[in-house]
């Protein structure tokens, strides 16, 4: 998967917005910017982070900018141990058009030191909109590991790997959240068909407002 | 054995003590709460390397005699607080949980 190629199967599939959320890195997203721009798609800036509790939390920002400062902050909190390509695949960062600039050394799997909480603050700090992905799946999802989404954390918004087990996960944790469903793709079939969708006030239309209204309606 | 003898004879530090004479019967592990809180026993010790304020529910809901944070994991002031108003036992040892367990099991005979 590179940004050029995720951006073209997301034409393909008739997506208007797309967001890019490596795990623990921003570091592929001006790429992204470059290949979503090609193809007339909204690209959104982002990552997956991985708190120290293990829990996924989807993180989205509304400029290329906030995002690359957050990630800067990010790099040096994630737990040191060198990727080993054989296993974990590589962690390449490229350019809009898929040459290599550099090869991301650590692994980015890894959690980082941060826990829920700092790392909502730190993501707030930043411009952010963060929320809770896949909440129903037994891996690194909020509820597996923590038995619940607390109350405490007031997320606007929660991520789904689908749709089937939300209402009773929303009843049964008493949540009232904007639900979101992703692919969550690591590879490029995965990614889903134009089947969710958001309601975003476009006029006049630019890409950056959609993206500034898109974090203003998930984030806390 | 209460609580209290087996902080004294593991070495624990203490976060929070609101109930020392609470009898401890047995002895659980596990760091997922979903998975933890449907099977650790009523007075259980419970080792974790787990710190998230829901460490404190999930003692409360399964009843275990007291958490133990293993490995000197970083537990929050607002988790110890909120330890100490639920009245849940917490103690903190350097040891990591594999460790723990046998000090554990071996009080018990196990």
């Amino acid at each position: 998967m590179t940004p050029a190629n995720i951006a073209g199967m997301a034409s393909l599939k008739g997506l208007t917005l797309l967001a890019l959320t490596d795990h623990n890195s921003c570091r592929n997203c001006p790429a992204f910017f470059e290949a979503c721009n090609a193809f007339g798609i909204v690209p959104v800036p982002g990552m997956e982070l991985t708190t120290a509790e293990d829990i996924h939390l989807v993180v989205l920002f509304p400029t290329l900018e906030q995002a690359m400062a957050f990630d800067a902050q990010i790099h040096p909190r994630i737990i040191p141990v060198k990727n080993r390509p054989e296993i974990f695949g590589n962690q390449w960062v490229v350019d809009g058009d898929d040459n290599l600039l550099e090869t991301e050394e650590t692994l980015l799997i890894n959690a980082t030191d941060l826990d829920v909480d700092s790392a909502i603050e730190l993501v707030e700090r930043y411009g952010g909109a963060v929320y809770p992905a896949h909440i129903d799946r037994p891996s690194n999802g909020m509820i597996a590991i923590l038995g619940s989404v607390p109350k405490d954390y007031r997320f606007r918004s929660v991520e789904f790997n689908d749709f089937e087990q939300r209402d009773r996960i929303l009843a049964e944790q008493g949540l009232d959240c904007i639900t979101l469903c992703s692919s969550d793709a690591h590879d490029l079939g995965r990614i889903n068909e134009a089947e969710h969708f958001l309601d975003l006030e476009d006029e006049p239309y630019s890409s950056a407002l959609v993206r500034r209204r898109l974090i203003e309606l998930l984030k806390r | 054995m209460t609580v209290k003898e087996l902080r004294e004879r593991l070495d624990l530090q203490i976060l929070s003590e609101s109930d020392p004479d609470r009898a401890v019967t047995g002895g659980y592990a596990g760091d997922l709460l979903s998975w933890v809180m449907g099977r650790a026993q009523s007075g259980d010790a419970w080792v974790t390397i787990m710190t998230n304020r829901n460490i404190i529910a999930v003692a409360s809901l399964a009843d275990t005699a007291c958490i133990i944070v293993a490995e000197d994991s970083a537990v929050e002031p607002d988790v110890i607080a909120l330890a100490s108003e639920k009245e849940i036992n917490l103690y903190r040892s350097p040891l990591n949980i594999f460790d723990l367990c046998c000090r554990v099991g071996s009080l018990f005979d196990l």
